[in-house]
């Protein structure tokens, strides 16, 4: 094996990593065909998750270290097809053809073959070198499925391994598999479809000019024939007139067809795709009478009645969570926190007791957000994902979201929101249309958090009433309705209806759930951690430099004349900036009592709240909201929802002055 | 008894059974505000073009060849719903009347050339969902190709959106309705044309329906279910 080293052809793939050569392996296939587990199994624990550059979708990269050989695996994102129709499609179409892998894993799901293999001859068009890893043997030799795995391996001229990867079983063969294929790559049987279209993708390649990409001539042709936008251009460059010539052979068979070309070929792909199958599957149909447990679950999850009580136990469940048990937690947290040393902002005192405060409050608040709110509800996202239960809440709430321009999948970010916005403007990456991510990352920033609800409840429930409390709440809600309504229309781009694949229930597997748990929050950490220390030290530095007063005057036209005020609240709403519980705190230094009522007026304290509400979405969001869309919108968001909320303070505390 | 009146007939049986199953004859004197008198006359004429099964006391049901022209009319209403209020911009109050004017006196020409106009739509402004048209054709796409050669060949069996199939009913699909887009993603999740797919469940409240296909389950938006239309049986070319 380890001759390979020194073997033939492929040095070029290789990366020289210290002595030894590293490989790069690719995992590609279906959603929930297991890739995951596959990719633990083969990597074990060392992993890392990260962003694909300028891209928001998520990939996993791990080492396996075999033989000697040092081989980089990573985990592409599950998608059906390569038309590079979405974000995902789109990079993993860019990984497999331009970044050349020295092997291609191609996960397929035995019980659904005939799916899964269309993706397959999309990467045989390509001439990956493949490796076929059938996964879930397990189950589908309970539904009576067998399968020929020499006559699949001669039919695609590629290994094929069986694997029950969530039991380990195959994973060392493939290991083997891989590792040969690293020394040989497999070359791709080529997988003719029909006639018609067979003719056209000759005369194509015999049309094309020198060198169009460094695809396969074959793969080219094809993409032309579907009118791939991309390949077509990248022809058109090199030749526009060879362009013309390539459409006029695609609008022939369009013609006959009566479908688009793209049609046309996924049309022929299922077709071999059917042939393949039915010469390697045997089917007995064993007691299918027999109610699955899938099936015995969705007449519960899916059911009218029975479903939303199931949805509605599982969101009051989090909403307890977050304002009971998460309020707890945080609380005795910062208490126990407090013991070390004060985290109360501290405005006088030495330059470097202020830039210890200020690290020491930016931390604490990282810590009393991380464990209350984000690791729970990661943990849970991560369990209702793994077990199926996700597609099923999404497909109940569909409906409901469409009011606001969504669809039932933005249900996560929008619940996850009244934890804590950060980890819920992540979560929106679970949205395929990036309008729709936009409009519900924004919808997200207008939940009222963890954070948020503490001063409502501080601020207008402990010395104004309850009721006015719940107003705010309310009014928030149809803010949201109306601004997400009115955010559809306005946003450009299309926005996608939901089409999903429901994979069978099964139990959560925990490294699983585990790995992508610590993975999300690692990567959180990365964000909030450092936004709140360094916001936390540059506003407290900034105030013991005597900027107090200067901030004060500078913000006292919108306090004061506007929101009317006192015009110490400007410094507040500076501090709430870092993290909007913080404005209580400051509120309590600055006017040195905690009882507020004695310093402020109800209507005071209900136009307070209000603004801190919607006003500047905290450092952490704004951070979050840039890497995942761009400055552009993040601060676009926040100039939008600053002015909302001026505005709206100003007409509170007009109306209300009237008649409190 | 005029055309247009038989068809007025039909189209608001079909409405009624839709809703409770059989017609009955006092419900179709109250849908149409005519007396119940001449609604039996009407059945008795329909019941003998074929149109109609009519048992007296008991109401009427749509025969496959009644229900074909019913839903071809209701078709032509809709879509001339469609065009009355997104092209001509006439007050939506009107326009239910207009429409039930002019379906009427529609050719299968006009009808095809507004559909095209239109961009084939999927439902009329009221919301009601627009039957897919009886031409040969697997996309709009054909349509809007405007390829000569199609325009001979009907279909000879009623297409029935997938969102209207009982769960656990098959049917093969014939057509999909929509930008290529939309059709795109279908197909390559799998619901490729003379495909056999079975609709598992209809979410509540007009939500997303889960569909078998190949093997697998998937759940679609309603509204992009709507695009995708089904036979029970072959078609052939007249």
């Amino acid at each position: 094996m380890n001759n390979c080293r020194h073997g033939n052809g492929h040095w070029g793939h290789g990366h020289h990593h210290g002595r030894k050569p590293e490989y790069v392996v690719a995992l590609a296939g279906n959603a929930n065909v297991g890739k995951s587990v596959t990719f633990n199994q083969l990597t074990g624990i060392d992993q890392e998750i990260g962003n694909w550059p300028g891209k928001t979708v998520e990939r996993a990269e791990g080492l396996l270290q075999y033989r000697g050989l040092r081989i980089r695996v990573i985990d592409l994102p599950g998608i059906y097809s390569i038309s590079a129709l979405s974000t995902e499609e789109q990079i993993s179409r860019e990984f497999i053809a331009h970044d050349h892998p020295d092997v291609v894993v191609n996960i397929v799901d035995a019980s659904a073959l005939e799916r899964n293999l269309f993706f397959t001859l999309q990467l045989m068009e390509l001439k990956s070198p493949l490796i076929l890893a059938v996964n879930q043997m397990d189950l589908a030799a309970k539904k009576g499925i067998s399968l020929d795995f020499h006559q699949l391996s001669r039919e695609l001229g590629v290994p094929v391994i069986p694997l029950v990867a969530i039991q380990g079983k195959g994973i060392v063969e493939l290991t083997d598999a891989i590792i040969a294929a690293v020394c040989s790559p497999p070359e791709p049987r080529e997988i003719t479809y029909g006639k018609e279209v067979e003719e056209r993708i000759g005369r194509i390649i015999g049309l094309l000019p020198e060198g169009v990409g460094g695809y396969p001539p074959r793969w080219t042709a094809i993409k032309l024939l579907e009118g791939d936008r991309d390949t077509v251009w990248e022809v058109k460059k090199l030749s526009p007139d060879t362009v013309a010539r390539i459409t006029a052979v695609r609008t022939e068979l369009e013609t006959i067809h009566g479908e688009p070309g793209a049609t046309i070929l996924s049309g022929e792909r299922y077709h071999a795709s059917e042939q393949i199958v039915s010469r390697v599957m045997t089917h007995r149909s064993a007691g299918e009478t027999r109610l699955s447990v899938t099936e015995w679950i969705d007449k519960i999850a899916l059911h009218p009645v029975l479903g939303y009580l199931l949805l509605t136990v599982m969101l009051g469940g989090l909403l307890v969570w977050t304002f009971i048990v998460g309020a707890w937690i945080s609380a005795t947290l910062t208490a126990l926190l407090s013991h070390i040393a004060p985290v109360e902002p501290l405005i006088t005192g030495s330059l470097g007791e202020i830039i210890f405060n200020g690290a020491w409050t930016g931390l604490v608040a990282a810590l009393t957000l991380i464990i209350p709110y984000v690791i729970p509800f990661f943990l849970l996202l991560a369990l209702i994902e793994d077990s199926g239960f996700l597609t099923r809440f999404s497909l109940m709430l569909d409906r409901g979201m469409h009011k606001m321009g969504l669809h039932g999948k933005a249900i996560i970010p929008l619940v996850l929101g009244f934890g804590c916005t950060v980890p819920a403007c992540m979560s929106c990456r679970i949205i395929e249309s990036p309008k729709q991510k936009l409009l519900a990352a924004f919808l997200v920033t207008l939940i009222p958090c963890s954070a948020r609800t503490i001063v409502i409840l501080g601020v207008v429930a402990a010395f104004v009433n309850i009721w006015w409390a719940l107003a705010l709440y309310l009014l928030d809600f149809i803010l949201i309705i109306i601004l997400g309504r009115l955010a559809f229309r306005v946003l450009p781009g299309e926005s996608v209806g939901m089409i999903m694949e429901m994979p069978e229930y099964h139990a959560p597997n925990p490294s699983i759930v585990l790995g992508q748990t610590w993975q999300r929050t690692r990567s959180l950490i990365g964000i909030v951690l450092p936004s709140y220390i360094i916001g936390s030290i540059v506003i407290t530095a900034a105030f013991a430099a005597g900027l107090l007063e200067p901030i004060n005057t500078l913000l006292s036209p919108i306090t004061v004349l506007l929101l009317g005020l006192p015009i110490m609240t400007g410094v507040v709403f500076v501090f709430g900036i870092i993290r909007k519980e913080m404005t209580i705190l400051a509120l309590a230094t600055l006017f040195g009592t905690t009882v507020f009522s004695t310093v402020l007026t109800p209507v005071q304290l209900i136009v307070f709240a209000l603004v801190t509400m919607l006003y500047v979405p905290c450092i952490s969001t704004i951070v979050v909201l840039a890497q995942e869309f761009g400055w552009k919108q993040a601060l676009g968001i926040t100039v939008v929802e600053t002015g909302l909320a001026i505005a709206l303070g100003a007409v509170a505390f007009r109306v209300l002055s009237l008649f409190m | 008894m005029a055309s247009e009146q038989l068809e007025e007939y039909l189209e608001s049986i079909l409405d009624i059974e839709e809703k409770n199953g059989i017609a009955k004859t006092s419900a179709i004197a109250k849908c149409l505000k005519v007396a119940p008198a001449s609604v039996t006359e009407a059945l008795q004429v329909l019941s003998e073009k074929g149109f109609v099964n009519y048992e007296p006391y008991k109401g009427a049901t749509l025969t496959d060849q009644g229900r074909e022209m019913a839903r071809k009319v209701k078709r032509r209403h809709r879509l001339l719903e469609v065009f009355l209020t997104d092209v001509l911009h006439i007050n939506e109050e009107n326009v239910h009347d207009e429409a039930c004017k002019m379906e009427h006196t529609l050719s299968d020409e006009t009808e095809c050339a507004l559909c095209k106009l239109l961009k084939a739509p999927a439902r009329c402004p009221h919301g009601s969902l627009i039957e897919a048209c009886n031409r040969k054709v697997d996309s709009c796409s054909a349509c809007l190709a405007e390829s000569e050669s199609l325009s001979s060949c009907t279909r000879d069996e009623p297409l029935i959106p997938v969102t209207t199939l009982a769960p656990g009913q098959k049917g093969t699909i014939a057509f999909i309705r929509g930008d290529n887009s939309v059709v795109q993603r279908l197909t390559d999740l799998g619901l490729t044309l003379k495909t056999e797919i079975q609709l598992m469940r209809k979410a509540p409240l007009h939500g997303p329906v889960e569909i078998a296909v190949r093997k697998t389950r998937l759940a679609i938006d309603h509204e992009i279910a709507d695009h995708i239309f089904v036979t029970a049986r072959k078609e052939k070319c007249g």
